[in-house]
Order: C-alpha cells, then structure tokens, then sequence
C-alpha cells in the first residue's frame, strides 16, 4: 500500500517528489524542478533543469534571462510528462499567464499540485481545471473566511467612477507585476476604457511578454513621457512599491488605488495609505478554496502556504482530513 | 444601500477635505430622495441607533458559523463590525435587498428584539461587504468616517450653490429626510421657512493675524480689541418664547447649561465666550470641562461649576436683526442688553483701548492680573464691519498669545493609528524632578503626536527602535539617561493642575515645536520650571 508521502513530501527545499527525483517550486537551487507559474517566489533561477508550461519558461527567461537553467523542457497544458515511473501532467490554475497545476500519478494514486490558483475567470489565462485527485495540495494565501473577494467588474466600475469623479486628478494603481497588472490592464479594456494606460518602466518587459502571447493590452505608454497636466483624468498601472516612492510626484493629486486580495481589510489600505483599495486578487478566496474542496473531495487535503489552520479546520469539519505543511519561502504575494 | 455604503467606505480612507466635498456631493445628487436625506442625516450626526450591542452581532454570527474560524477571523481584522460584514455568510434571494430609507424606516418604531431580526435578515440580503460594514456601522452608533458634520452641510451647500451660512441659518428648521431642502436646492421650489424662532445663526470667524504682514496695512484706529477667551465660543438664543444654546457649529447643548439660559430673560440673540465664573472670576478650563459632554447636569454640578456667558457680540436684539449694523452700533446694544439681564451669569467682555500696534503687543506680553492672565491673546476687530457668517478675510483677526515652551525628554512612544500605524508617533515626555535625597528621575508630563514632519517622523520612529528598554503592547520604553536620549522642544498653551497625572500638571494642547537632536537629556528642564508657571498663572 503506498502512502501518499512516498509520492510526496515536504522538505527545507520545497515539495521533494522522490520517486520522481524533482521538486515543485522549490525555493533553493536543485538539480530537477517542476515550476508551477513565473511568480518569484515560486520560479527561482539556478535550477539544473526545469519543467514548466511554456508561457512560464518564457516568463523565467524574461526575468532572470536564458541562463536561468541548464535545460528547460515545455510541458504544454495536458501533455504528460514521465520522471522515472512517475507522470507529470500541467493542467491549467487560473492564477496568472502559463500557471499550472502539477498532476502527480505513481502507482494508481494521483496528487494534484495547485500551485497558486483562483476559480474565477480571467481574460489572461485559461480558467482552474480541477482534477479528481487521492491528495490534493492547496495553497491558502486567503484561507480565512474573511476573504471574499467581490466581483472584479464591480471593483474596476469603482476606478472609473472615481477617475470619472475627479477628472483632474490622477489614478495610480498599484498591481503586482506579472498577471495582476496585465488582467487590470485587461478588465479595464473590456470596461470600455480604451484610452491610452500609462505604465510604469517596471511593467514593460511583461507587458509586451503578454501581447506576444496573444493578450491585446491595447494603447499604453510609458508613465514617463508626458508632462504633468496630461497625466489628468488618466489611470496609472505600477508596481505596489513605486506608489509611496518619490517616482509618483510627478502625477498630479494621484489618487492611491491598490489591486489586491489583501485590500479587504481596511486597516491594510489605511495602513499603505490607499484611498481607493480595489479587491482584485489573482489568489482563491475562501470560498473558491472550499468549494475546490468540495468539489473535488480528496482523500486528504494538505496544504502548502497562506493561512492554514483556517482552511484546514474547515476540512477537518468536513470530515476530509487535512494537514498543514507550513513550507516556508513562498510570500503572500500582492503584498510586495 | 449599495451607493451610501460606497460613499462610506471612500470617506473612511480618504484624507483630503476636496475629495470628500465631492464624494459627498455626487452622491447627495445622484441619490433619490429620500435615501439621501437620510444619508445626511446619517453622516450629520442627527440620526444615532444603538440598535444593537456587539455582543448580539456576535452571537448571531457564531449562530451561522463555526465559533473558531469567527474567533480567528476577528482576531486577524481587528475590528467586530468589519469582520461580521466580511465573513457573514451570503443567503442570496433570501430576502430583498433593503435600500436605506427602508432601514431607518424598520429601526425608528421597531423593540429591540424587532430590530435584532431586522438586522439579521438584512445581513442575509445584502451581496456585499461593504454593504453590509456600512449597515452594522449605522445600526450600532456613529458612523466615524472622518467626516465633520459641518463639511457634510458644505457638501449640501455646493450642490444647490448657495453659502453654508444660509444653509446653517436654515438647518435647525429642517428635519430627516430633508425633502423641502433638496427641492430647494435644486430649483424646484420656494426655501423652506427659517422663521423658527431661538434658531442658529451662523458665527463669523477671525482670521489668523500674520504678525509680519497685516499690521503694516492696518490702521489700529479701525479696530477694537478684546481678549481672546479661554472657554468655547457659543450662542445664546432667546425668542418667541424658546431658549437655546448652541456651539459655533450650531450644535444644541441647551439642556447642559440651563443655568445660563434662566438668566437670558430679554428675547435676543448673544455670541460669547462660555466660562466657567466663580465669584466674578474665570475658572481654568478644567472647570469648564466638567460641565461639558453631559446630557443632564443637577443642582450640585452647577453650584460647583457655576457657568456664564461673556458676551462680545449681539445678533438679535428683541425683534431686530442687528448684524447688518457695524460694530459699534451693536456694541452699544449688546452693552444695554447684558445691562438689562442683571445677572453674573451673562457679563461684557470688555474692550481693551489702545493707540498703536507697539501698545496692543506689550498689552498681549504682559497682561494684566486676573482673569486675562489666562486669555488665549488677543481678538482685534473692525469698528465699521457688519457680522458675516464664516472667515471672511479683514474684520476680524486672532492675535494668540506666545505658546509656552518646555524643554523635556521623550521617555515612552507608541504606535499610531491610520496612516501612521506603521510608526511609533505618540510621544510621552518628561522632566527632571529630585527626591528628598537629591536623586533625580523624569516625570512625565505630557504626551504629543504632531508638530514634527513626515521626515522628522521617520527620525524619530529609528530612534525609538534603536532605543527601545521594554515594550507594552503599542507601547515602547525608551532610554532615558542624562546623556543619552532624546528630548523636545513642546509648546503648549497652558497649564494646570491635575491629580490624574503623577507629575501633578496637565498641558493645554501640547505638541512638538522642536526636536533637540543637540541637547543632551540631562539638560531638559525640571518640573520647578512647570511649576513657577503654574503659580504665576494661578496667583492672577
């Protein structure tokens, strides 16, 4: 009888499949990764080799440059991949651009990976494919029943009234580089906002990643280019840290929007001093991760990084048993 | 619901006054009456429910959900009514969602337990959070979103065009939901009736004089100068049989001082300083406070803390409105009139006769003994100018005295709230004191949170975790020696003495005017200095 540890277990590095010899987004350098999606914390360079969907390879390339691994092999959606006698398939996660949930199966029993995820649609990635799995093994960035993130058109109807309320000022919104700010960038466009979007520097590279990938951004422009009073009336992608930074003195009265999950508490906005906190998260809320749960019915459910204890007591009351693996090394990104 | 809950929750996070008008505004305009009447009402701080107590919000989420995941999911947002709104969970197509007038509507005749049931099923109904944090802030009490009831009636203002003053002169008038008003604001019908009788007048308010400046284009010939009281600023109303007393901003305390309004026997209109007068001299404003914030006051309380008008201006006289007249024509009536009332509940504030700026400034540094000891500084106001609602730049200026200043130790630091709650910016400070043995310590006496820039901030918040000794909580210890630490330059307005404090004084209005990143701890100075300042101010 195998037990689902001899497939997978956690170790200081990240998730070891041994067996197959690899890990899933380790945090240290290893010889053979399996990478779920290009966000830093999850794709590191230094590995020997690595698996990833190609959208995330060239994410990594992007990033860290073509070194960024000995060797490199593209796993599409769908296609299986073999490791010794263990079968890797990467099945689409819904988080950002290429992310994957890594489908694990040695010996009949099947473990599912979700890498980071969400359930509800996003114009940049194909949507969470859920799996019928033995083990599945969540993340928990908002596993706290306090995370309820809102429909994302709601969030982006509140920019534009407010851009439209204060035509004089500014609208500067903070977004998480890779996936956030390119879906922002997209919900704005199918909102009907087809004015030029100003960009800060640190987005360009995967802005024009995106677009090769087949995602319209429509017009943007560089957030450095025009002068103060064109800045009027227009919205402003940037990363989260550029926001309090000397660089945002050059719009004129900006209002401070910030897109993330963490947005819904209200002490976290006053405390980033944003005035317009938009709930567009790239992560499950709480209910997307129990009705994931739930509607996959694993035999077991683990649970890498977020709030665990949460999720896991939820589980446990459902009669599914749980266990936090409390890996370290992964941030509750949107947070930068 | 959806609409006021928005605007909330954009006020609560935002700073500048600007964007709030406008928030506000929009919304009054895009609102159908009479959602926005109440909305005002609301945000004016005339409508209040206690409707329901925290302990039953909690109860009847924990009766939707596990006890644990409430317990942790309230311990991480911090705030009950925030984590409520956000975990409880949605019945869709329970009910309809209620929109606000429905609300305030089912609160206003409903019992407590009628409430209760409301409430929760409106939980149920409504799709959103933030829908559900604004109606769990209005039913509990204060909706605290940084918004004065006085810019709430500015908003009001701009969106008919017409000045908050005419508002303000209107608003005692009108009731929730405020139909007539909107319709006269927008143009579809006559004003409402101000003509209700003992209203409020909007005050006229002096400008900051800018020493430097003003006086050079100012001819002292034109201008009166009184004290500037230690009190707060109130009108005392008395018409067609009604009495009232109102602060600046035409809040009623009439109940609170019914003292003062007894002794208002001639129908008129005073502006004056409220004071608390024992035996024809001021009381430091400790006093005052006593009789302040209270609902009711008895018998005991007033004998104690006898309070009194002194009056420098007079709006209405019998049945003439007399702030048309200038300043002279309505000294002389409001001299005739506190004549009239012949009580020492209501005294003339007197004019102080000068010839040149040179006199006035020596009168501000030295003033006389007894009660303008304790004055703020100085008014000056224009012999020719009528009475104007609001600050209008030239008639009136405000001429306060010099701040007091101290030399003291910062001993503990805590965090602070909002923006801030990421830096240590609540400073406690000290003085030297000496025990019988001649062994000196610091004694606190005082706390600030401003004074210092956002840079100076950052300085600070470094050198209160560099040099923390113990923490509690928020709060941090901070080294203290004679030569190491850090010690302010606090200005404050005044003294007094207080048995709450171990250092046995109180500051009026503390803050940081200087930090002394130069002076050595053991330089600040003792609390003899404090105290030579206290028996100079008492011994008036």
């Amino acid at each position: 009888m195998i037990r689902p540890q001899d497939l997978l277990c956690p170790k200081p590095e990240g998730l070891y499949c041994a067996p197959g010899d690899f890990y899933i987004d380790p945090t240290r350098p290893v010889d053979r990764a399996v990478i779920t999606h290009g966000h830093a914390d999850h794709a590191r360079a230094g590995h020997y080799s690595v698996l990833a969907t190609p959208q995330t390879l060239d994410i990594m390339n992007e990033r860290y440059g073509v070194d960024f691994a000995h060797t490199r092999e593209a796993g599409a959606y769908g296609q299986t991949v073999t490791r010794n006698e263990v079968e890797v398939t990467l099945v689409p996660a819904g988080h950002v651009l290429g992310s994957a949930q890594a489908v694990v199966r040695w010996k009949g029993l099947t473990m599912v990976v979700s890498g980071d995820y969400k359930r509800r649609r996003d114009p940049t990635c194909p949507a969470f494919e859920p799996v019928p799995c033995d083990v599945f093994i969540s993340e928990a960035t908002f596993g706290l029943p306090v995370f309820r993130h809102p429909h994302d058109g709601d969030e982006i109807a509140r920019l534009l009234k407010s851009v439209a309320q204060f035509p004089e000022r500014s609208h500067i919104v903070g977004a998480y580089a890779l996936g956030k700010a390119q879906r922002i960038i997209r919900l704005l466009r199918e909102a009907g906002w087809d004015k030029t979007i100003y960009v800060h520097g640190a987005l360009e590279r995967l802005n024009a990643l995106y677009e090769r990938h087949g995602i319209d951004l429509g017009p943007l422009a560089p957030a450095t280019t025009a002068k103060k009073a064109d800045f009027a009336g227009a919205i402003i992608v940037a990363p989260p840290s550029a926001m309090q930074d000397r660089w945002s003195r050059r719009f004129p009265e900006p209002v401070a929007a910030f897109a993330s999950g963490w947005m819904q508490i209200r002490a976290r906005a006053r405390q980033k001093g944003v005035e317009l906190p938009l709930v567009i998260s790239d992560h499950a809320d709480w209910d997307e991760l129990t009705a994931t749960v739930e509607e996959l019915r694993p035999g077991e459910l683990w649970i890498t990084h977020g709030r665990e204890e949460a999720l896991a007591r939820w589980a446990t009351l459902q009669d599914i048993p749980a266990r936090a693996l409390a890996l370290v090394g992964y941030e509750d990104d949107e947070e930068s | 619901m959806r609409a006021f809950a928005e605007l909330l929750d954009r006020l609560s996070l935002t700073s500048s006054r600007n964007a709030k008008l406008t928030m506000v505004r929009d919304y009054l305009r895009d609102t159908p009456d009479p959602d926005r009447g109440w909305a005002l009402a609301a945000l004016t701080g005339e409508l209040s429910f206690d409707a329901v107590k925290p302990a039953f919000i909690r109860k009847a989420v924990e009766a939707r959900m596990d006890a644990q995941l409430f317990a942790w999911s309230y311990d991480y947002v911090g705030d009950l009514a925030e984590a409520v709104s956000l975990v409880w969970p949605a019945r869709l197509g329970a009910n309809r969602e209620p929109d606000l007038s429905e609300v305030i509507e089912g609160l206003k005749s409903a019992t407590r337990a009628e409430a209760q049931g409301r409430i929760e099923a409106w939980l149920d109904a409504l799709p959103q959070a933030r829908e559900r944090w604004a109606l769990l802030k209005l039913v509990t009490g204060g909706l605290r979103v940084g918004l004065s009831a006085r810019l709430a009636k500015q908003a009001v203002a701009d969106l008919g065009d017409v000045p908050v003053a005419e508002l303000e002169e209107l608003w005692h008038a009108l009731r929730p939901p405020y139909e007539d008003l909107f319709a006269w604001l927008e143009g579809r019908s006559e004003k409402p009736s101000s003509e209700n009788p003992a209203r409020f007048r909007p005050v006229m308010l002096a400008q900051a004089i800018d020493e430097a400046v003003d006086f050079a284009k100012l001819d002292p010939a034109d201008y009166a100068a009184e004290w500037k009281w230690d009190g707060i600023r109130v009108q005392a109303a008395h018409e067609g049989g009604v009495r009232r007393l109102y602060t600046r901003t035409g809040d009623d305390i009439s109940r609170t001082f019914p003292d003062i309004l007894d002794a208002l026997d001639d129908q008129g209109v005073i502006d004056g300083e409220l004071l608390v007068i024992r035996d024809g001299k001021v009381a430091p404003f400790a006093d005052l406070q006593q009789r302040l914030n209270r609902k009711t006051v008895d018998a005991k309380l007033m004998a104690a803390h006898p309070a009194a008008i002194r009056a420098y201006d007079l709006l209405q006289d019998g049945p003439d409105d007399t702030r048309s007249l200038p300043l002279t024509a309505r000294r002389k009536r409001l001299e005739a009139f506190v004549a009239r009332q012949a009580s020492p509940r209501i005294d003339l504030s007197p004019m102080q006769p000068f010839e040149t700026w040179a006199d006035l400034a020596a009168l501000r540094a030295n003033p006389p003994a007894g009660d303008p000891q304790i004055a703020e500084g100085l008014m000056l106001k224009r012999w020719d100018a009528a009475y104007l609602a609001g600050r209008p730049k030239g008639p009136w200026f405000k001429w306060k005295r010099d701040p007091f200043l101290v030399d003291a130790v910062l001993m503990y630091a805590q965090r602070g709230h909002g923006k801030r709650s990421s830096y240590y910016s609540d400073y406690t400070f000290g003085v030297w004191i000496q025990d019988a043995m001649g062994q000196r310590s610091l004694t606190p006496v005082g706390k600030a949170y401003f004074g210092f820039t956002d840079e100076e901030l950052l300085q600070i918040d470094k050198f209160v975790r560099d040099n923390t000794l113990e923490r509690f909580g928020p709060v941090r210890s901070v080294r203290a020696e004679p030569h190491h630490g850090l010690v302010f330059e606090v200005a404050f307005e005044g003294l007094q003495r207080s048995t709450r404090h171990k250092s046995g004084v109180a500051m009026r209005f503390p803050r940081i005017s200087r930090i002394r990143w130069d002076k050595p701890p053991g330089e600040a100075d003792e609390i003899e200095a404090l105290e030579r300042l206290l028996v100079q101010m008492e011994g008036r």
